[in-house]
């Protein structure tokens, strides 16, 4: 058979070799760009942390705050008066709301990447209230593994059976994985409300915390261990940035692409999941924060994880520190975190949903 | 090289390909031909080891069971039909994921890797657009990037599925074009498709399968895709061919 004259002949080897490149120059200067935000992100959290150390029941001025942290590094010669409050109460509770906030973000925009899916959040899958109940399990039953064990195993759960739940044909639509999590989270949730039924006072009092959520029990024994999981757990996700890209693509087309999608989506889970259970065993139920966090970091340096992990993480510390700044000044008394995080985040979720499930379809 | 011999695929309760043998040659481009549902889609994925198969497939020589993803993706490309994305990636970035089998683990696409998605972008004229969200352009660019991400993969085989399924006519010809001047460039080039016109037109041989899942024909499209090929594939049709006898008798 002949061949139709009006083919015209794209000698692809020419132009792989004739052409110049204007357009990657554009796009390295685009990915410095997108890691300067990071950089300065980072500085802002530093900035906003030091505010948050100033403000509180009574202003301390920011020199006091800074020769408290100097007498304590030993290169100035003695506290001030503000010694005991900067370091003991503020400095913690800052540096946990922090954490909290870089590791229930960063875990948002893994799942979120994972799922293929840009509306969940460790929240709205089921895992804080799988948490939330494990440490509540922790309170409840004298059990051989320690409350953040607990929350971690079934926050686990929790996503697990979201996950396979919200299966549909080989495939995990937005509106049944949305649903699947709903169901998970009232039912994990309602075997924690049957703990406060029948919990003692003293319980009760303790499962409250995780129902509210709040930083206001901030001690350095958990600045030390929640602090350091997150930076590793936060490093870790933000190295899987790169296959978590083609992961969004869908598992077949990953694996075409040479990205194992089974192995790559377990670590990330696993490693989300430990992150949001233990910000959720130190400061109880905060909803939302996984999902406004990443979108915002995506609005600001696009799709791409390697910059929206990183992002995410600074962003979300940043976020959780200025919501916990609100929590304790806003009345005389301490406002729940989880109350202002969920008084900011529903009406974005229904603006999201809003312009953004219909662009989607069922994807 | 693509080797399949003797692929065989059930699901749990169906026979869905059996008796599958070919070899794919340098420069030619090869249609999959048959109706939906007849197993096109599945022998791709059963020759990129998505799913589990009887039968051996060999990729340059080599048993593709003792290959990784990443080293199937280093000699093979797989373009998928257009689709869109939950994330708004843009054409770049799309293009710049093809280069994954070739970074080595690294952070990311260097310098180098971006400068070859560059030159695939603009081989299929889309260099204006490369800054574009993916999802915002229309189904043939959005092809046309997959093609182009299958480019920046830099394999000597490429398999295709459906490429111009969802395209009006316009960007069907735009499409058949970039794929057939892909086999000219010495590429092995396997193309799955539903329509005779587009293998007499297009292809240099045809492996038409048949609705039980085996190979009722291959050969070069002129003496193979004929009539009664076609009949068989189509039993719908009837008499009424008049298309592709014309095609087929009248040159």
């Amino acid at each position: 058979m002949s061949r139709s004259p009006r083919l015209l002949p794209i000698a692809l080897g020419d132009q792989l070799a004739r052409r110049a490149t204007p357009v990657v120059g554009g796009v390295i200067a685009g990915e410095g760009r997108r890691r300067l935000v990071v950089v300065m992100s980072s500085l802002a959290v530093i900035v906003v942390a030091v505010v948050s150390i100033m403000v509180g029941a009574y202003l301390i001025p920011i020199g006091d705050v800074f020769a408290v942290f100097g007498a304590r590094l030993g290169l100035m010669p003695a506290d001030n008066l503000h010694a005991a409050v900067v370091w003991d109460i503020r400095l913690s509770r800052v540096l946990l709301a922090g954490a909290v906030g870089a590791a229930l973000a960063t875990s948002g925009a893994a799942y979120q990447g994972t799922f293929r899916n840009p509306l969940i959040e460790p929240y709205i899958l089921g895992v804080s209230a799988g948490a939330a109940f494990g440490a509540g399990l922790a309170v409840m039953v004298d059990l051989p593994l320690s409350m953040q064990v607990l929350a971690f195993l079934f926050g686990l759960a929790a996503v697990g059976l979201t996950y396979s739940l919200a299966r549909v044909r080989g495939e995990r639509p937005t509106l049944t994985l949305l649903l699947a999590g709903i169901v998970i989270g009232s039912f994990f949730s309602a075997i924690f409300a049957l703990f406060q039924y029948v919990g003692t006072d003293e319980q009760l009092r303790r499962l409250v915390f995780w129902i509210l959520g709040g930083f206001y029990r901030a001690t350095w024994g958990e600045v030390a261990i929640v602090v350091p999981v997150t930076v590793a757990g936060v490093i870790w996700l933000w190295r899987l940035g790169w296959p978590l890209n083609l992961l969004s693509l869908g598992d077949d087309e990953a694996r075409s692409l040479g990205v194992d999608p089974k192995p790559l989506r377990r670590v990330v889970i696993v490693v989300s999941t430990a992150l949001t259970a233990l910000a959720v065993s130190v400061s109880g139920i905060i909803a939302w924060v996984g999902l406004l966090v990443p979108h915002a970091a995506r609005l600001i340096v696009g799709p791409d994880q390697r910059y929206v992990i990183p992002l995410s993480a600074t962003l979300g510390a940043a976020f959780v520190m200025i919501c916990d700044d609100l929590a304790r000044t806003i009345s005389t008394g301490e406002v729940p975190i989880g109350v202002i995080t969920s008084i900011l985040g529903a009406p974005y979720l229904i603006y999201l949903l809003r312009t953004r499930v219909s662009q989607m379809g069922s994807a | 090289m693509l080797s399949v011999e003797r692929l065989a695929f059930a699901y749990e309760d169906r026979q869905v390909l059996e008796e599958i043998s070919f070899t794919t040659r340098p420069g030619e481009l090869c249609a999959l031909f048959g109706p939906n549902g007849s197993g096109k889609s599945t022998l791709y994925r059963c020759i990129l080891g998505h799913l589990r198969h009887q039968g051996v497939v060999h990729v340059d020589g080599v048993d593709a069971r003792t290959l990784t993803p990443l080293q199937i993706a280093q000699r093979i490309a797989y373009v998928p039909q257009q689709h869109t994305n939950p994330f708004p990636y843009t054409v770049f970035d799309m293009v710049a994921m093809g280069r994954n089998p070739h970074l080595g683990g690294v952070f990311g696409p260097r310098r180098a890797d971006l400068e070859i998605c560059e030159r695939v972008i603009d081989s299929v004229g889309l260099l204006a657009d490369s800054q574009r969200p993916y999802h915002t352009l229309s189904g043939g660019q959005r092809q046309l990037v997959l093609i182009a991400r299958a480019l920046a993969q830099q394999t000597a085989l490429l398999l295709l599925d459906e490429p111009t399924a969802s395209l009006d006519y316009g960007n069907q010809m735009l499409v058949w074009n970039m794929i057939r001047s892909l086999a000219r460039g010495g590429a092995a080039v396997v193309v799955c498709t539903h329509d005779p016109h587009h293998v007499l037109q297009f292809c240099d041989r045809v492996l038409a399968l048949g609705r039980a899942g085996r190979f009722i024909a291959d050969g070069p499209p002129e003496a193979t895709v004929t009539p009664e090929l076609v009949a068989t594939l189509y039993p719908q049709l009837g008499d009424g061919q008049e298309s592709v006898r014309a095609r087929a008798n009248g040159r």
